[in-house]
């Protein structure tokens, strides 16, 4: 059963996606229990691969038995399983939190909801598990038609805002497909550990040049890096609140993990920072997004809206872990990406239950809601503070990490940068925790009497994803050394 | 004379594309820039197979009779590569799928709207916002 | 009173013509493996014959005779029994979709095997491609309204 692992977590969610149209054909109520024991299977396997992975080393399964690079190989090391897990458990604990807001916003389209969300999970779990460049645009693509259906069904601009995400998603995993030919044309093989091997002696000539170029690029479409972000703001805000929970804690981080997949696996270490400076170019655009999400999410009245440029910043904050190209950023990177998933998944989760109770998202319809919703509220906060970077919240540790990175690379502009977007985040969530919490009531000069507002919270089937990610915040911070001496120290590229 | 006449497979496909490309970017209707995606991803399906013929060889169908070519080995020289022609098979059915996707958009976006050219639907968007 | 001819001439044609369609649909899935065809190919050319359909007929024929129901079923069918194969290769403990294991369940020798499980999974892949075919032209050809009626 663990040698079959790799991919049963592939399959399981896939089969189950399609019984689930014929059982909800038959039975409407039996769709939820279905999509919930498939999460719960999927997070068990990718915790026994991560073990595997600990105690054995890298795990090489071959589809249909075949030899690669004839074949399609699933390669598993410590940084695949490391994102599967993560892909995992948020997939899981959002599908709990999904049933309310189902019921409440569309309850007719629940059966196809769940397809398509059970799609997207083995879309994400499939990028994250291949070997094979061909193999990851198919699971891209997979991916990429099941988000921009999931997102159409929302609020008033949901349509347009999901088709101008499919016009540039499109173009962004062509230029991605492209770079795949272009490394065919020149080697002969799709696999990324042969393309690792038969590279080096190629990399004087033009179509490997321009092959990194188009995965690059086509790449940084999909994961939202700063001047390619245009579609993210308008997709994120006028999705479903289930869709955009999900989609914003691990679609741009599973852009990331491709990113860095093609850098430095594919082509060697030496050739993205020595022989190209891609990792200055890539430092710079992402100063560019910490500073401009921040300013920007200063600029919102809307929260989802807020979140999504903040998204915008905390993607900023991964690639300059990359680009500084040295352990400690590079640990700092992976470790952001952990949190980060997480602290995003609380504040869109916590959004969307607001959304529930009243039926808004401007950050006036927040007004003292710690008195009808405190526990929402709480888990809110402490998700803000964790983006924000204040110990001893989760972000904190990840931040450290990036910040003495960046100084020993001696790239102390990076460090001044990554601080500086740290306040501008700081004061963009200082505007709606105080008006959560210290806003002046409504009533006071009314003189007749006080206001008396009942107490309100949350469903109880939102509520408990909400305080398990904001637990996790709170716990997997103290944890945060332990995860880098068990997994995350032996991801740092080679050279390092 | 020889760049352009040796490599004409590239020029076909680079003109192809950036006219898909500039139908997405600059035209309004939306139709229209959905038209221009499928011509931008045509173009790359026919790079990929243009990319894996040779010099003097046929298509890659086994070309020696019914019963034959099981009981022979194939002679791979006379033959293109056929990869290229599967992966191909994938990234049609991605095109014709991505354009079941957007072409039902299309549909919710006119009847919310009653109308497909971007600058009225800003528009009706923008004096929407005022009101 | 043209309208009245065209439409008989029309639908004549058609009723002579669709089931050849058909038929050599599944030809080329069958062929798939060995000549050119395979299972997108076939299943196009199988959900072509339904949009004649439509084309020559009313659209309400066309929904009476494939229904929403009946597609969204169809292709969910499809992807289980392709699925289904691969699933029956893991259980008899070889790799997923390693087809030659199956000659343990079939009497047949290994190379027979293979060639049976990938014309097993041409066939899925036919019948999919067919139903989402359908699917999508119905869907378009009514504006959204196909299916709506439903529960």
């Amino acid at each position: 059963m663990t040698a079959q692992a790799p991919i049963l977590i592939i399959i399981i969610p896939l089969i189950a996606s399609f019984l689930n149209v014929i059982i909800g054909l038959w039975r409407k109520r039996l769709c939820y229990p279905l999509v919930i024991i498939t999460l719960g299977l999927s997070v068990i396997l990718s915790i026994s691969i991560l073990n595997t992975v600990i105690i054995q080393g890298v795990i090489h399964y071959r589809l249909g038995g075949w030899e690669p690079p004839w074949g399609i190989e699933y390669v598993i090391d410590h940084l695949n399983a490391f994102i599967l897990i993560i892909v995992s458990f948020i997939s899981f604990t959002i599908a709990i939190y999904s049933k309310r807001n189902v019921e409440q916003e569309f309850p007719e389209k629940t059966v196809y909801f769940y397809t398509i969300y059970l799609l997207l999970v083995t879309g994400l779990l499939g990028i994250t598990i291949t070997g094979d460049v061909f193999n990851l645009y198919v699971f891209l693509e997979i991916t990429s038609l099941a988000v921009y259906a999931l997102i159409a069904i929302g609020r008033d601009k949901a349509p347009l805002a999901s088709f101008n995400y499919l016009i540039m998603g499109t173009i962004g995993a062509c230029f991605y497909l492209l770079g795949v030919g272009y490394l065919y044309i020149a080697t002969g093989s799709l696999n990324m550990a042969d393309l690792g091997r038969l590279l080096p002696d190629l990399y004087h000539s033009k179509a490997v040049l321009v092959a990194f170029a188009f995965f690059v690029v086509g790449v940084a479409i999909k994961m939202a890096l700063f001047p390619l972000h245009v579609w993210l703001p308008d997709a994120y805000t006028y999705a479903p609140s289930t869709v955009s929970a999900f989609a914003a804690s691990t679609m741009t981080k599973v852009g990331v993990y491709v990113m860095i997949r093609i850098m430095f696996t594919v082509f060697e270490p030496r050739f993205s920072i020595v022989m190209l400076p891609s990792t200055e170019i890539l430092g710079w655009v992402a100063s560019g997004a910490m500073i401009f999400g921040g300013i920007l999410a200063i600029a919102q009245t809307d929260v989802k809206r807020m979140l999504s440029y903040i998204l915008i910043a905390e993607v900023g904050y991964i690639v300059i872990g990359v680009s500084v190209a040295n352990r400690m950023g590079f640990t700092g990177a992976l470790l952001h990406i952990l949190f980060d998933a997480f602290t995003m998944a609380c504040l869109f989760m916590a959004a969307g239950a607001v959304m529930h109770k009243t039926g808004e998202t401007s950050i006036h319809g927040f007004r003292r809601l710690h008195r009808r919703m405190p526990l929402t509220m709480a888990a809110f906060s402490i998700a803000a503070l964790s983006a924000i970077g204040v110990p001893p919240f989760a972000g904190f540790f990840s931040k450290w990490y990036l910040v003495l990175g960046a100084i020993d690379a001696g790239k102390w502009i990076f460090a001044v940068l990554l601080l500086l977007s740290s306040l501008l985040i700081a004061i963009a969530f200082f505007r709606v925790i105080e008006n959560i919490y210290f806003a002046p009531s409504d009533h006071a000069h009314n003189g007749v009497g006080q206001e008396e507002i009942v107490r309100d919270e949350t469903p109880l089937s939102m509520l408990v994803p909400i305080l398990t990610m904001a637990a996790g915040i709170l716990i997997l911070g103290f944890f945060s050394g332990k995860i880098v001496s068990a997994v995350i120290q032996f991801t740092v590229p080679g050279g390092f | 004379m020889e760049f352009i006449i040796g490599k004409f497979n590239y020029w076909v496909y680079i003109i192809l594309m950036m006219i898909g490309f500039y139908a997405m970017i600059a035209k309004s209707n939306l139709v229209k820039k959905l038209v221009g995606m499928n011509i931008f991803q045509t173009a790359i399906i026919l790079f990929f197979i243009s990319i894996g013929s040779k010099k003097g060889v046929t298509i890659p169908i086994i070309q020696e009779g019914a019963g034959d070519a099981v009981n022979q080995a194939v002679n791979s020289a006379r033959y293109m590569n056929p990869l290229p022609h599967v992966l191909m098979l994938t990234a049609i059915v991605v095109m014709v799928s991505t354009f079941g996707v957007a072409l039902a958009l299309i549909i919710m976006i006119f009847r919310k709207y009653k109308t497909l050219e971007e600058d009225e639907i800003l528009e009706s968007l923008r004096s929407g916002e005022e009101n | 009173m043209i309208g009245r001819l065209d439409n008989v001439v029309i639908q004549t044609v058609c009723r002579l013509l669709i089931p050849p369609i058909q038929l050599f649909a599944l030809y080329v899935i069958a062929h798939g493996h060995y000549s050119p065809g395979g299972g997108f190919q076939g299943g196009c050319i199988l959900g072509a014959s339904f949009i004649l359909m439509v084309i020559a007929y009313d659209i309400k024929e066309a929904k009476r005779m494939m229904s929403e129901k009946v597609n969204t079923i169809l292709s969910s069918l499809g992807v289980i029994i392709y699925s289904g194969i691969g699933v029956v290769c893991l259980i008899l403990s070889a790799n997923y979709l390693d087809y030659g294991i199956l000659n343990k369940i079939l009497p047949v020798t290994i190379a027979e095997a293979r060639a049976l499980g990938i014309f097993g999974v041409e066939v899925g892949v036919g019948i999919t491609v067919m139903a989402v075919m359908v699917s999508i032209f119905l869907n378009l050809a009514s504006g959204g309204e196909h299916g709506e009626t439903e529960e």
